[in-house]
């Protein structure tokens, strides 16, 4: 996993559910490659998959991906090869899909405030440290539990459990 | 410790856990719904060949039921195939309603077991003293594969209702008062229990009504103390083996919070946020387009045998509609045996086929641009039943059918008689 990441920023507000994120209209499409099309389509930025290029950040506030359970919300924005998503804090089920993905979703208190879209962003997972290269404000993000760095930094739950099924470790 | 933390002490197969700890625990219950083909994608991608113990499997059919495009009928058609493949027999099928009712009717959320469902609003099964957390496809790949999920364990909020609740005035009403109290990101990751006097008397429907939208609040589960009501409720269905956990008198709650439901009135969560909660009064005189009676959160019996109440002999609104959506098969044919289905479809509403229909904005009984919605469901984000111009009041049972009837946001409390 790439420790040492940047990427420009896409900034959404409080509470961005999962119906903003990707709407319940398009649930019925099942791969990735249908999925990521309609990434924040319900969201006040409907443009973002035009806009978002691989390694871009998403800034948000608290409550992150709350609402319902669909793993699209997080299929999508790993879809479009989103870098990372920082916000304020994260709802759990959301967190949970991110996680199994390996799409790192970092907690960073206050961020919010201080990035305007567009700016360059850096986070450096082994330090826990996020940067604003553009106005260089600088903070601690918290840390992920050892159970969740393990899984994220395998690239997610899949490559986890492909070793272990392959192993025959589950049988046990 | 709390009883939440022996449970999942227990399915971890160990003595003791503390909140923060991250445990594996056994799955006792695991759910899948149409939704969410990804979980079998997802166990094929994963390696998986056996579901681990088809016999906890559940998978329903209930957001497309019954399929409205053929995107949706292939997915419940590759389901079925899966289902018949891994010998997975609970396959709950178009004629049998959401997951969560389904789960209560059939008696499988009990007291100290996990129920695990692709669906946050599994929350609810905290209310028959069962873990119930909602989780995306391949967590619930990873259960099919082991037969586990890990957990964090949560710290517990303790709210206690004190007082007596006016006629009128219902769970509803309570856990949205609480929801603009507390705020929609008040309970995450935690664990919110409710207690309390108040509580006593609520029926179980009223405490799944409460425990369902604690998800709103983002909540990972919720608890109620099993106690007569709760075993009543399950011996009536034959469910008399589970084990019941109680709270350690030492155990310290990360926040404890009362409230007085005497003091609270008939409430709206108003467009477009579940927390934008405010008086209904505040709103009274809003032309209402839809009615919306169902879901997991609202669809219950006693929803409809209070909506029928103050329907019966009636019309509803010229310029209004009002569908019905009981939650499950079973609601339905109680609905039907005890006449209320016959008293609504007389006062004029349209009655649809269980499931989760127009609650996720898939179908039958979206909004225009432009028109309101009052909905005893979950939730009011933009574009949550149609139109993302629509918008969307949520209400309890009897606030919405009054709306049906007058065809504007009208207090209950006038129409509901005194019990």
């Amino acid at each position: 996993m790439k420790t040492l990441r940047t990427g420009h920023a896409h900034v959404f507000g409080q509470n961005i559910d999962t119906d903003q994120i990707y709407p319940a209209r398009f649930i019925e499409y099942t791969e990735e490659a249908d999925i990521k099309k309609y990434a924040m389509a319900g969201s006040d930025d409907p443009d973002f998959v035009q806009e978002t290029q691989p390694g871009d950040f998403i800034v948000a506030g608290t409550n992150f991906g709350c609402g319902s359970s669909r793993e699209h919300a997080a299929i999508t924005l790993k879809g479009n090869q989103v870098g990372a998503i920082v916000a304020e804090s994260f709802a759990r089920i959301f967190f949970r899909n991110a996680i199994n993905l390996g799409l790192p979703v970092i907690t960073c208190p206050h961020v919010h405030a201080h990035v305007q879209p567009g700016d360059q962003l850096q986070l450096d997972l082994k330090a826990g440290e996020f940067k604003n290269l553009t106005n260089g404000w600088t903070a601690p993000v918290e840390p992920l539990d050892d159970y969740i760095m393990n899984i994220l930094s395998h690239g997610g739950i899949k490559p986890l459990m492909r070793a272990m099924t392959s192993q025959g470790k589950v049988r046990e | 410790m709390h009883a939440i933390e022996k449970l999942l002490a227990a399915k971890a197969g160990v003595d003791r856990v503390h909140a923060g700890q991250i445990v594996n625990c056994d799955v006792d219950v695991a759910g899948i719904n149409d939704l969410y083909y990804q979980t079998v994608k997802s166990f094929v991608e994963m390696g998986g060949q056996r579901v681990k113990h088809p016999d906890d499997v559940l998978i329903f059919f209930d957001h497309y039921a019954p399929c409205a495009t053929v995107i949706q009928a292939e997915d419940h058609k590759k389901f079925r195939q899966f289902a018949h493949e891994q010998g997975i027999a609970n396959l709950m099928d178009v004629n049998q309603g959401v997951c969560h009712q389904v789960v209560v009717d059939r008696g499988l959320a009990k007291p100290g077991e996990i129920v695990v469902i692709t669906d946050s609003h599994s929350t609810m099964h905290g209310a028959l003293g069962a873990f119930g957390t909602g989780v995306g496809a391949t967590d619930l790949a990873t259960i099919l594969i082991t037969g586990k999920l890990w957990f964090k364990v949560p710290e517990v909020i303790k709210i206690t209702l004190t007082g007596h609740l006016h006629p009128g005035v219902y769970a509803k009403d309570v856990i949205l008062h609480i929801l603009g109290d507390l705020k929609a990101d008040h309970g995450i990751y935690k664990a919110i229990e409710f207690a309390g006097p108040a509580l006593k008397d609520m029926t179980i429907s009223e405490r799944l009504a409460l425990c369902n939208m604690t998800t709103e609040m983002g909540a990972a589960t919720s608890y109620i103390q099993p106690d007569d009501r709760t075993r009543n409720f399950l011996k009536a269905k034959g469910v008399t083996d589970y084990t019941v956990y109680t709270t350690d008198e030492d155990y310290h709650y990360q926040e404890e919070i009362t409230y007085d439901v005497g003091q609270i009135g008939p409430q709206v969560a108003a467009p477009a946020d579940v927390d934008n909660v405010h008086d209904l009064s505040d709103y009274q005189g809003v032309h209402v387009d839809q009615a919306y009676i169902g879901s997991c959160t609202g669809g219950r019996l006693q929803d409809f045998a209070t909506a029928a109440k103050i329907l019966k002999g009636h019309h509803i609104a010229l310029d209004t509609r009002l569908i019905i959506v009981p939650a499950s098969g079973e609601v339905t044919r109680e609905c039907i045996a005890r006449g209320y289905i016959q008293d609504l479809l007389d006062a004029g509403a349209t009655l649809s086929p269980s499931g989760c229909a127009a609650c996720i904005g898939i179908h039958q009984g979206l909004i225009a641009a432009d028109e309101v919605c009052m909905s005893t469901s979950n939730r009011n984000f933009p574009g949550r039943m149609g139109s993302l111009k629509g918008q969307i009041y949520l209400a309890s049972p009897a606030a919405t059918a009054t709306a049906a009837l007058t065809g504007q946001i009208t207090d209950p409390r006038d129409y509901v008689e005194a019990e």
